[in-house]
């Protein structure tokens, strides 16, 4: 009888596991930084001041976990229909390109409240579409979305490259990047910090995405077809059409990215700006369970760390930008491949239901 | 193995077993013996303990209170691994095995006995061989397991757990997935491990193989041992009674077929898979409304495959299917959710794998297939209440316990989830109901209320195709009852007028 095994109650599942895994990590971190010859309270100390102690390092937390909910939501939204879309770099990217393209054909014509619709829904269609390829491969073609997916990122990199050294560089310029956005195609910020409107489009995300997967027709076939493919058959779903449609719909989640580096903060297409948020989004989602209002706080998180990751190198040379990248590499290995390593110690401490 | 041991002494004893899930009182004081040189059986209803107390015998889970005793010395049964040190060795209703392994790399796995595989190996050849004269366990060692017949699987598995030491063998459900032939050869085998001195425990709700080939019975009900007779001194009906606690008309009472229109035709059907091989063979089939007609066959004769096209899950290579009017054929194959527009309703074989989706909640998976239409989707949104409140009433009148519809639909056991997906098709008041395997998983109370259920779907109307591999049922339920044989109907025989050994002899092709 599968009842048998003892389940955790929501809230332990929800937010006791994931924040006992990020004690974990912290503890972890704070004996290699001791090791290094750093007091960890100190650096502690130093990261969170790094992260929220001002309302300029507030917006920019803010405005890393805006990315992190992207990439977090397309990951968590393809993984809900079983497809493990691993190409969020690449579809940010593209994602990027759509929105700047738009831009730049358009930014002298349009006012701002027609341009900037335009442009994120450019954005959503050249990152739906660069989704869209592995997953036609993989509803009717059979090659699988890992590998493909992750092919994608180098076809999307390279691209990139070709494009803003050949086609879209400014002229005149010496960098491959494009010129500058005009006023219309450039997202207000708020704060004095990289913090800008995309934020709004992000928490609309995580509704819309919530919305979508359980309280609409379509969210529930796709979650079927995600745990049990042949009841989706029989329930009567087009599985390939289903297929089609998540990765349409985490391409374009991750293809918002652009709006926030690119419309939001650089005003220009300019070369690697995913700078590894599509991966993380894999950790980001993860963490979050895959559920919305996860995927929101473990992007907090993230850009937390991200933030006052980069203010604590700053302040303590012996603290690398690498040593940032372990810190969060040991936060996603604790709650991501370890998820589970607390599990029975709160199964014993919590008391017995019934 | 162990030598022949004279004394008639209990092998395994529990004694007085408490076992409680999160509230609900899963064993209680369950005591039982189990002897050397038996077969005992253990019936009971789905929910009634059986696979729980077995669980615990074999170290899967944990008994709140209780002793288990191997050859009268207490032990601890934390694991698998303790059970098997002890001579208990479990074959499970799935099996446990690696299908792309050899029947031999199988066997080994877990006591490959040293660094280099080729040793143990070999060791294992000749014990197999042993073993396969001594039991008549006849399987090729070096074949593939995803190569092997059902039943060639599970001697496979019975192979791995004598291989282990094991003098006490459980087997959960064996027959389940076994053709008759199959089940007939497993119970000569298990004969013959009786001869051995093995204790061979068998659970299952299947009365008559109970009185085949066990020597002793069980009979638990909600928790408790309600009875232990030989088997001897016992008949059907006294143990059906004993299970569900009162007596039972399994005898289905009918009033005679008033057959309507035809509701179901299918022309010429033919389903070829990728290796050439005809899976249906121009198959013709007719179903009226207001009748059962029944497809009986031994298993993998092509009716798995009739459903399935019927439903709209696979496309015929050729032929058509014309369903309340509407016609379908291979270029125009239509898909399940199609059929399920004019009035089609499908209660899958493999219900668990098909009809479900184990994570989600009761609720979700009572409008699998039907999300669609406005009832429980206006606008593309999910009625919420609406889809509660459905789920709730088919609870109600399936009787699927527990009454929760925010539970997971794995937490419910096997047969509350087969009544869930009955009771969903059977509910949504279908035109034309094709049922695949109606009692198979289900407990004997179950059966009694499918069996009437579909009988009363037949008198309102319905036009009712059932496909079955128990006869029993076949003919007790039908008004016509089809003949499968190698992918097309070979013959079509009134019940009255049948009965099991010519029905049987049609099965196997030997009679037209």
């Amino acid at each position: 009888m599968s009842w048998s095994q003892r389940s955790l109650p929501a809230w332990a599942e929800i937010l006791l596991v994931p924040l006992i895994n990020v004690a974990l990590a912290f503890l972890v971190v704070g004996i290699i930084v001791r090791l290094i010859g750093i007091d960890p309270f100190h650096a502690l100390g130093r990261l969170v001041v790094g992260a929220v102690g001002s309302p300029e390092s507030i917006g920019y937390t803010l405005y890393y976990a805006t990315n992190f909910v992207f990439t977090g939501l397309a990951v968590a939204l393809a993984f809900h229909a079983g497809l493990f879309n691993i190409g969020g770099e690449g579809q940010a990217y593209i994602g990027g390109l759509g929105c700047g393209v738009a831009i730049l054909a358009f930014d002298k014509y349009l006012p701002g409240w027609l341009m900037v619709p335009l442009a994120i829904t450019a954005a959503a269609l050249f990152g739906a579409a660069w989704a869209a390829v592995p997953g036609w491969l993989q509803a009717w073609r059979g090659s699988h979305i890992v590998i493909t997916t992750i092919m994608f990122n180098f076809v999307a990199s390279a691209l990139m490259v070709y494009l803003l050294v050949n086609v879209l560089i400014a002229p005149g310029s010496m960098t491959p990047q494009s010129r500058e956005f005009g006023p219309s195609g450039q997202l207000p910020a708020l704060s004095g910090s990289a913090l800008n409107l995309s934020i709004v489009l992000a928490l609309g995300c995580c509704v819309a995405v919530w919305l979508f997967l359980w309280h609409t027709r379509w969210g529930y076939a796709l979650r079927a077809m995600g745990h049990n493919p042949q009841a989706a058959l029989y329930a009567g779903t087009d599985l390939k059409r289903m297929t089609m449609l998540a990765m349409c719909l985490s391409g374009a989640l991750a293809g918002f990215v652009g709006v926030n580096e690119l419309m939001g903060v650089h005003h220009r297409i300019v070369l690697d700006f995913p700078a590894g948020y599509g991966f993380a989004g894999i950790a980001v989602a993860l963490m979050g369970r895959n559920h919305p209002v996860g995927v929101a706080l473990a992007a907090l998180l993230f850009g937390a760390l991200q933030q006052g990751g980069a203010e604590l190198s700053f302040d303590e040379p012996a603290i690398t930008r690498e040593m940032v990248v372990v810190i969060q590499g040991l936060v996603i290995l604790f709650s991501g491949a370890l998820e589970h390593l607390p599990r029975p110690w709160i199964m014993h401490l919590l008391p017995r239901r019934g | 193995m162990t030598p022949p041991s004279a004394i008639a002494r209990p092998v395994v004893e529990v004694s007085t077993i408490d076992k409680s899930f999160g509230g609900v009182q899963a064993l209680h004081r369950v005591s039982l013996a189990i002897e050397a040189g038996t077969i005992t059986g253990i019936v009971g209803e789905n929910g009634a303990g059986k696979s729980t107390l077995m669980n615990i015998l074999f170290g899967l889970c944990h008994a709140d209170a209780g002793e288990i005793r191997v050859d009268g010395m207490p032990m601890r049964m934390d694991s698998p691994r303790d059970a098997i040190a002890h001579g208990i060795g479990m074959v499970h209703q799935h099996f446990m095995l690696i299908e792309s392994f050899t029947v031999l790399e199988n066997l080994v796995l877990g006591v490959e006995g040293g660094i280099l595989l080729s040793r143990g190996m070999a060791k294992a050849r000749v014990e197999v061989e042993r073993l396969a004269r001594q039991y008549g366990l006849a399987v090729d060692p070096d074949a593939r397991v995803a190569d092997l017949s059902v039943g060639e699987q599970q001697r496979v598995e019975i192979l791995k757990v004598l291989l282990r030491g094991a003098r006490i063998l459980i087997l959960d459900e064996p027959s389940a997935v076994l053709t008759p032939q199959e089940t007939e050869r497993l119970f000569a085998i298990l004969r013959a491990l009786r001869q051995r001195d093995v204790a061979v425990v068998l659970i299952t709700h299947k009365l008559r193989e109970v009185m085949a080939v066990t020597d002793r019975v069980v009979v638990m009900r909600g928790g408790e041992v309600v009875a232990e007779r030989r088997t001897a001194e016992t008949d059907l009906e006294a143990l059906a009674e004993l299970m569900v606690g009162r007596k039972l008309r399994l005898q289905v009472d009918k009033a005679p077929a008033r057959p309507g229109a035809v509701m179901l035709h299918a022309e010429r059907l033919r389903l070829v898979d990728g290796r050439g091989v005809r899976l249906l063979d121009d198959l013709d089939l007719e179903l009226r409304a207001g009748e059962i007609v029944a497809v009986a066959g031994v298993s993998g004769n092509g009716q798995t495959e009739l459903l399935q096209v019927l439903a709209g899950i696979q496309t015929p290579t050729s032929g058509a299917i014309t369903i309340c009017g509407r016609r379908f054929d291979a270029r125009r194959p239509g898909d399940p959710a199609d059929r399920r527009a004019i009035g089609l309703a499908h209660v899958p074989e493999d219900r668990l794998r098909q009809g479900l989706v184990a994570p989600f909640r009761a609720a979700e998976t009572s409008i699998l297939g039907y999300q669609d239409g406005p009832r429980f989707s206006p606008h593309g949104l999910l009625d919420r209440p609406t889809i509660g409140a459905h789920c709730c009433d088919l609870m109600e009148r399936f009787d699927v316990r527990p009454r929760l519809p925010s539970l997971r639909s794995f937490q419910f056991s096997g047969g509350n989830q087969q009544k869930l997906v009955l009771a969903r098709e059977m509910a949504a008041k279908p035109k034309v109901l094709l049922v695949g395997q109606p009692t198979r998983g289900v407990d004997i109370g179950a059966i009694e209320f499918i069996r009437r259920e579909l009988v009363r779907a037949r008198d309102q109307g319905c036009a009712v195709l059932v496909v079955s591999t128990e006869l029993e049922e076949v003919l007790s339920l039908a008004d016509r009852v089809l003949v499968m044989v190698g992918g097309r109907v070979v013959g079509e025989v009134e019940p009255e007028k049948a009965n099991e050994r010519r029905l049987g002899l049609m099965m196997t092709g030997s009679m037209a």
